[in-house]
């Protein structure tokens, strides 16, 4: 998101300072440590990871816009580290860590952001914030809130892409293979725009879209929710 | 990388090249899904379902060597003669004894992965005997010389005309591809095998502790006659099969045939609890139950993977699972395929041989969700690969990763990483999707993003 997708972070930020709450971001973290831990390489997933612990220690809520490294913080953190001196800490931050979609309608209530993007979207549910954090219904109630938004569901809604991490590198022809199941479901919705919460998956399904000259876009949820 | 991954590679490229194939296995599997979802909707709660038969299986299993004893004092107390087999190869020792002392000459099965598992054919074969699938999916598979495609429809990669194919070929039949024609042409087969064998080999879904039966599930009734016909029947199953009560079945029975085919109940459900008594006219004269380990008590050894071992065998994981919907059942290279299969494999057969199959995952969780008795399988591919790291680290893989954690986390760093990035990403055009590409794995097929002019941290820090 820093490197590549800046526009889903900094959207996240305007829509957050707009709800009146101040945002801090650590510049000192770069990655939750996901693909060492999704590797087996458990050891130097800890050691990206702990830095991260350390700078998030202080602030009273963390919120991530991907499902994915959410479900890392959330959920594998204190799988990781337990049992090591960071472990208390581990716990302390996975409970007060929201994925962006669940923190405004859960945590903060919020569904109307007065957001306007007049075209057809569709929405692909990430894996890990889907199945890993159970949020399937916030992406949707915040998107339905967005003014001249029409959107479609693609049969294939909760269906993996195939990117999984370093999975996609590893095994290019199977993930190829997932992600046009993907695409062609999407393109069946004659939609736009395909967005989700997860910058990884969109980086996967536009890269296979754009191979094929297709003119459907990805988009974060935070893009689409900051457009005024 | 061992042959086993090279080969799933190989495979892996050449089902999904093949669309024809892709679409045919999405086709039934997404109506496999439409009944199935029918059919859960009759539950009155589908998850409080899984829980229950989750938490059965957890005290079976948890339990397993009072079970079995228990199982095995019934069985002997009716005259069935149970022997315990540690690996395949005691089991097929067991087998072929039986089947010389009875000097059988034809053997008819009915489906049974644990025969699979021990590669029974192929040692009944070489020995000299005659041995018949009687299932019709299990049938077509073996005229074809093939594994089964799926632990539940074996044939399923095959067309009508494939089949009408085989049978003109191997059996001289006549030249109509009806369903119905097709399996009249089966059926006339068997039914001479059936009167003519000499043993009815079958699996076993489930063995009732409580009462010492077994409980055996099919469609087509195949099983009913292998077990009854012939004067020596023999069952194979493994000791996880397990249930503590007659009554379990009256939750696990609608739950393998809805997880499993879409179906409210599958269409023969039996239970035999011993050969034939005196005083009884039918049913065969002898019966052997062979309790199968193979492995099976290290996994329960497991404490964090154990309850791999409460599977059913039901094959919804497959069924939900993108990867096998995607590169279909033979490329596994392994008895049980789909997630349970990439799972377990690994306990069954060797870490370090079939670490790849836990690796050719994007733990999307699919199957997890499917599983009717609720096994982690996800995760327990992500321990897989742990274990596997662990054990035996692959040097560059690792090393790439502490380069990865060194540069990620400091910030000049990853800032200077980032700008050499951006400098390097247009000469990458010339070579994409190359050989001399570094990038090939992703950019063969996949476009790579461009690096943002502005990063997030360097808007951040302009802004503040």
């Amino acid at each position: 998101m820093d490197a590549l997708f800046p526009r889903a972070g900094i959207s996240m930020v305007h829509i957050l300072e707009r709800l009146g709450h101040r945002v801090i971001c650590p510049e000192e973290i770069a990655c939750c440590g996901q693909p060492p831990f999704n590797s087996g390489y458990f050891a130097e997933a800890r050691s990206m990871a702990g830095p991260v612990l350390e700078a998030l220690k202080t602030a009273e809520a963390v919120v991530i816009g991907s499902g994915s490294c959410g479900a890392m913080v959330k959920k594998f953190y204190p799988e990781l580290f337990a049992g090591t001196p960071q472990a208390a800490l581990a716990e302390q931050i996975a409970s007060k860590t929201w994925e962006f979609s669940d923190f405004l309608v859960n945590k903060l209530g919020v569904t109307e952001l007065g957001a306007h993007f007049p075209a057809r979207v569709t929405f692909h549910d990430g894996c890990h914030g889907l199945r890993e954090l159970g949020i399937k219904a916030s992406p949707r109630a915040l998107l339905r809130q967005v003014r001249g938004l029409e959107l479609i569901e693609m049969k294939e809604a909760a269906t993996c892409c195939g990117f999984g991490g370093t999975f996609a590198a590893k095994f290019p022809a199977i993930s190829t293979a997932m992600g046009e199941v993907k695409c062609s479901s999407a393109l069946e919705t004659g939609a736009e725009y395909i967005v989700s919460n997860d910058s990884s998956c969109l980086m996967h399904v536009q890269g296979l879209l754009s191979r094929q000259g297709q003119s459907l876009k990805t988009l974060h949820l935070a893009e689409v929710l900051a457009q005024q | 990388m061992s042959t086993n991954a090279t080969q799933f590679q190989a495979a892996a490229e050449k089902v999904t090249g093949d669309l024809r194939q892709r679409q045919f296995i999405r086709t039934a599997l997404g109506n496999y899904e439409i009944a199935r979802d029918l059919r859960k909707a009759s539950f009155q709660s589908w998850e409080s379902a899984r829980q229950t038969a989750a938490t059965t299986k957890w005290q079976a299993i948890n339990h397993l060597d009072t079970h079995l004893e228990a199982l095995v004092a019934k069985l002997e107390a009716r005259g069935t003669k149970v022997h315990w087999a540690s690996n395949g190869v005691q089991a097929r020792e067991i087998i072929l004894a039986i089947v010389r002392d009875k000097k059988a000459r034809s053997i008819i099965k009915s489906k049974a992965m644990t025969s699979e598992e021990i590669h029974l054919n192929d040692a009944l074969e070489k020995a000299g005997f005659d041995v018949v699938e009687s299932d019709l999916g299990e049938f077509i598979v073996q005229l074809r010389g093939e594994a089964p495609y799926h632990i539940v429809f074996p044939s399923m990669h095959l067309t009508r005309g494939q089949i009408r194919e085989l049978f003109q070929k191997e059996l001289g039949s006549t030249s109509s591809d009806s369903p119905e024609e097709l399996t009249m042409v089966a059926r006339q087969v068997m039914r001479h095998k059936y009167i003519t064998a000499d043993i009815g080999f079958t699996g076993g879904n489930f063995a009732i502790a409580e009462t010492g039966m077994i409980s055996i599930t099919e469609n087509e009734g195949n099983a009913r006659l292998t077990a009854a016909l012939p004067k020596t029947m023999v069952t194979l199953l493994g000791i996880e099969k397990v249930l503590p009560k007659l009554s379990d079945l009256a939750l696990f029975l609608p739950m393998l045939a809805t997880a499993g085919a879409g179906q409210a109940l599958t269409c023969y459900n039996t239970m035999y609890g011993g050969p034939r008594q005196p005083g009884e006219v039918d049913g065969p004269e002898e019966w052997h139950v062979i309790l199968l380990d193979n492995h099976r008590t290290e996994l329960l050894a497991d404490a964090e993977q154990r309850d791999a071992l409460h599977c059913i065998r039901c094959g919804a994981c497959l069924n939900v699972c993108p990867i096998f919907r995607n590169v279909g059942g033979h490329t596994y290279g392994t008895t049980y395929s789909g997630p349970v299969g990439s799972v377990i494999t690994p306990h069954l057969r060797g870490l370090q041989d079939w670490k790849h199959l836990s690796s050719a995952s994007s733990l999307c969780g699919a199957c997890t969700e499917a599983c009717p008795v609720k096994i982690d399988l996800h995760h327990h591919l992500l321990q897989n690969r742990r274990n596997a790291a662990t054990e035996k680290p692959a040097f560059f893989e690792r090393l790439g990763y502490r380069l990865l954690a060194f540069i990620a986390n400091d910030r000049v760093l990853w800032l200077v990483a980032k700008k050499i990035g951006r400098l390097t990403q247009p000469l990458q055009h010339f070579v994409k999707g190359t050989a001399l590409d570094p990038a090939r794995a992703w950019t063969k097929t996949r476009d790579l993003p461009p690096l943002a002019p502005v990063s997030f941290k360097e808007w951040w820090r302009n802004r503040s």
